[in-house]
């Protein structure tokens, strides 16, 4: 039998991958339970004991997504026979529906916020770090340190003058305000990340370019950003993800035109206590999307976690 | 090393002419290309930063406009470094802190090293450890009660199955001596595979020579394991320590969702205690200087770790 130091033996990977695997699924209980509290009913979501078998309805989604008030004992042989599917499931809870729940308007809140600051938060960025990637800026390593310095400040504490600031110039509680603010927090990563990326360019690519008569701006656009393409691409998943998760700034400075989903999925409840089924399917539809994203970014998660400090 | 006809072509250019080319206006481009960020950053940054410092001196009140703003001096700082309370929250802190990060690193080293044995398949189980902690913290939270909920609750159900006690007789959020681990226990689930992924690197970038030499002089595992992986992980570990730290000191989210810092103020971490000084009790000036003070500890702590750090890397 030959032996290697480096390549371990059938057994030890065996003991490794099933320990891997157990801690693996167990990590990954809660977010089954999310899903598939949000196709239970709400009696079965609250059984005891916790029900993994159960009959899947959409009472959670339909739920999530409108507001519906009782039905008096007189009115409902009055009511005309629903014409659609979730209609029924409205009335056999005794219920009609009487218009939507918020959680549209604040999921496209997210998708508005989150794009937006993503897209400027790409523009400055890339702009930035190809600046500071190629040209002498002065104070450079100054400024690129200031730049990471902001992302050590603790939300509440910036959110003070920030509230104060956007008050008086109207941001409050608006889709402009929340875009600048993610932006500026989003900036720190996608420079340092971007110029992690833009510095493996080799720079002679570009002085070749500039020789045969391209200007700088025509590097730049022709050559650089085709290269970082990888790079930005996943530096704007990173941004898009955080500004899709924040918390603090979200629930301090918005309450209603801009609130995106965050703040709000918390503040779902039902008729007589929490409706957890309506919670769950609102996280699902909000965490599946940042799922998929984190599969296809495996390559360079370790990158942008790190803010581009640890390389695979 | 052998050259593209571009790269011959840009190495025979003469370093003047290259140099004229390239220097063209570079330095107005550099300036248009960071100004913006830079603008942003001040705006955004460092103008309320300073703005919170000139209100950490005064008594102001969001709620009251148009009362005087008296000049303070250091009178909130004196008020917040001695008020006991605040303290309390500190402590709290410290050990959220101390707790997240060493259940933390402990389970992340480990899983790393077991992924690193390379068994099939490792890659998949890598990448689905590493889901919870790119969820949203608050809209996780949120959920964590309902696990945590007696009778009804999962991990309450979980718990009760292997320890045979009644699943409704504790309350993981309700309960004083409970309600801080229900915040270490959350935090670890969500951020454990951060540890691991940067642990992960570390020991893949350890050379298998190292090992392989070590064999040739029956270095037993054991030994190899102390003195070969351990220090060569360690700046990495050290760097993933560094960044737990600076996220759970600032941690707001996912225990406000949790906990809201009770029951009382137990879990009361003093991103939570600030929150309430400023947006529920409008202290303003007074929460400024807790905000300053807090800042300060950040970037204290943070640069006297770099260097730490930086030793560690130098050896």
């Amino acid at each position: 039998m030959s032996f290697s130091v480096t390549n371990p033996s059938n057994r030890t990977k065996w003991v490794a991958g099933i320990l891997v695997v157990g801690y693996a699924l167990i990590t990954l209980l809660p977010l089954v339970w999310i899903i598939t509290t949000g196709f239970k009913s709400p009696a079965d979501a609250i059984a005891y004991p916790p029900k993994v078998l159960f009959e899947p309805t959409m009472e959670g989604y339909v739920n999530l997504f409108t507001t519906r008030t009782r039905a008096t004992e007189a009115m409902l042989p009055t009511l005309a026979e629903p014409a659609t599917w979730y209609e029924r499931i409205v009335r056999e809870q005794n219920m009609i529906i009487s218009g939507p729940s918020r959680y549209g308007e604040r999921f496209l809140n997210s998708v508005i916020i989150g794009f937006g600051s993503t897209l400027l938060c790409m523009l400055l960025g890339t702009a930035a770090a190809y600046a500071f990637s190629r040209f002498r800026v002065p104070l450079k390593d100054d400024l690129l340190f200031f730049i990471l310095s902001t992302r050590m400040m603790p939300p509440i504490a910036v959110a003070i003058p920030i509230f104060l600031m956007f008050r008086q110039l109207g941001l409050n509680d608006t889709h402009l305000g929340m875009i600048l603010l993610y932006t500026a927090v989003n900036l720190s990563l996608s420079v340092w990340l971007l110029k992690g990326f833009i510095d493996e360019i080799p720079i002679e690519y570009e002085e070749a370019a500039l020789i045969d008569g391209y200007t700088r701006f025509q590097a730049f656009y022709k050559i650089v950003l085709p290269q970082a393409a990888t790079g930005i691409a996943s530096t704007a998943i990173f941004c898009l993800i955080f500004a899709w998760n924040e918390y603090a700034f979200a629930v301090l400075l918005t309450s209603g035109t801009a609130q995106t989903a965050p703040p709000f999925i918390p503040t779902i409840i039902g008729v007589g206590g929490k409706d957890w089924p309506a919670v769950a399917a609102g996280a699902t539809i909000f965490l599946v999307p940042v799922m998929v994203f984190t599969i296809l970014l495996r390559k360079h998660l370790l990158r942008g976690i790190t803010f581009g400090a640890v390389r695979k | 090393m052998t050259l593209s006809p571009i790269d011959k072509v840009a190495k025979a250019t003469p370093e003047p002419v290259a140099k004229r080319i390239r220097g063209l206006s570079d330095r107005s481009i550099a300036w248009i290309f960071v100004a913006p960020t830079i603008f942003l950053l001040l705006a955004v940054n460092i103008f309320p930063l300073i703005w919170t410092i000139w209100l950490s001196f005064t008594n102001f009140r969001v709620n009251r406009p148009n009362a005087d703003v008296k000049w303070l001096g250091l009178r909130n700082y004196e008020r917040i470094l001695t008020d006991s309370d605040i303290w309390l929250t500190m402590q709290a802190t410290a050990h959220f802190l101390f707790w997240t990060i060493l259940l933390q690193v402990l389970i992340g080293f480990a899983l790393a090293f077991l992924i690193n044995k390379k068994f099939k398949g490792n890659d998949l189980w890598t990448t689905i450890i590493v889901l919870p902690m790119m969820l949203s913290p608050a809209v996780v939270g949120n959920f964590w009660t309902f696990l945590y909920q007696p009778q009804i609750g999962l991990f309450n159900y979980v718990v009760a199955f292997f320890t045979r006690v009644d699943p409704s007789s504790f309350s993981m959020i309700g309960d004083v001596h409970l309600a801080p681990w229900a915040i270490v226990i959350a935090d670890t689930w969500m951020w454990t595979p951060f540890v691991m992924l940067i642990c992960l690197a570390g020991l893949r970038s350890i050379p298998d020579s190292i090992y392989e030499a070590a064999d040739c002089d029956r270095a037993s595992k054991w030994r190899q394991f102390w003195t070969i992986t351990v220090p060569m992980v360690l700046p990495f570990l050290m760097l993933a320590v560094l960044f737990r730290g600076i996220e759970n000191f600032k941690m707001f989210d996912l225990v406000v969702q949790l906990t809201g810092g009770g029951p009382g103020s137990i879990t009361e971490l003093t991103s939570i205690n600030l929150k309430r000084e400023a947006f529920e009790k409008w202290r303003t000036g007074y929460s400024a200087a807790y905000a300053v003070i807090l800042f300060v500890t950040v970037f204290g702590l943070a640069s006297v770790y770099v260097k730490a750090l930086n030793k560690v890397k130098e050896r």
